[in-house]
């Protein structure tokens, strides 16, 4: 009897205490998605920063979504249908994005001209 | 030559990049992308401010009716400039007005709408904001209409203005 109540005890604490990973684990995650998400209202904050109530309603939904079984890919999908691809701090490359993605290139390959003109040409 | 042509280059690429970028500094713009009309706007459920029981919004959107949802607060002063609009609006017979009252404290909403009128066939109650984050709302205050599809036809950020006003009155002549 004593063993059986002892194993059943040791089933609660391993119960509670797996909840409280999961639920930690969903801390880490609302956080981590938070953070590459634009707060939209805000000037230069993500949500995770963002005190304003826009940016807590975020995270509630975000919380809610993962308590539910969403994905985190799942997530950035909805968000973006919602609020547009601005929403995520990293938006994928396409059309209206290649200048974004490629400018910095552009810039690196020019500098790096300069710099191979100047050190070895002149 | 060369290096006074240099010098201008850059002076000139500097000097527009200073306009731009101290232009936009006094620009607020709020981003909303295109693509959120013509969507089906997401099913949900709220409480009704006034019975506490549990709406679900799709039982609320009527055939022959232009549907408005009006996301608003009694803390939030540009709702009180929109709200003689919306009493206009709810005049209208073509019109069904579903307010969300958006975190805010219940007594108080009931408390604004005595005061200045209730325009709402329906107030339902969106204490922390959920629902209004799910359909892609920004903050207090804002509009959608909706027609009876479903389908979003037109969103407004910030409170209604006159020539907003027309508009929706114009989307609401258009039903038969």
């Amino acid at each position: 009897m004593k063993l059986i109540k002892f194993f059943l005890l040791l089933l609660i604490v391993f119960l509670l205490s797996s909840t409280k990973i999961f639920s930690d684990e969903n801390k880490i995650l609302v956080d981590k998605i938070s953070k590459n998400l634009r707060c939209l209202i805000c000037q230069g904050q993500s949500v995770y920063d963002s005190q304003s109530e826009f940016a807590i309603s975020m995270k509630l939904l975000i919380k809610e979504k993962l308590d539910k079984g969403n994905t985190e890919k799942e997530i950035y999908n909805f968000l973006k249908n919602q609020y547009g691809d601005w929403i995520v701090y990293d938006p994928k490359f396409d059309k209206k994005t290649m200048l974004l993605w490629g400018f910095p290139l552009i810039l690196f390959i020019f500098g790096g001209i300069l710099i191979f003109r100047k050190v070895f040409i002149y | 030559m060369k290096k006074n042509f240099t010098f201008i280059l850059l002076l000139v690429f500097f000097s527009l990049s200073f306009i731009i970028l101290y232009l936009s500094l006094n620009k607020v713009e709020t981003y909303v992308p295109k693509k959120i009309t013509n969507k089906n706007i997401i099913k949900f459920s709220a409480q009704d401010l006034f019975s506490n029981q549990e709406v679900d919004f799709n039982n609320l959107v009527v055939k022959d009716k232009l549907t408005i949802i009006n996301i608003w607060a009694s803390w939030c002063q540009p709702c009180r400039n929109e709200h003689p609009f919306l009493m206009k609006l709810a005049d209208n017979k073509k019109i069904n007005l579903i307010g969300l009252s958006y975190k805010d404290n219940n007594k108080n909403s009931k408390k604004f709408l005595d005061e200045y009128g209730n325009p709402f066939s329906k107030v339902l109650v969106d204490k922390d904001g959920l629902i209004s984050i799910n359909i892609g709302a920004y903050g207090v205050p804002e509009t959608y209409i909706i027609n009876a599809d479903k389908k979003i036809l037109k969103k407004y950020i910030g409170p209604i203005k006159k020539e907003n006003y027309f508009e929706i009155i114009g989307h609401a002549n258009e039903i038969n």
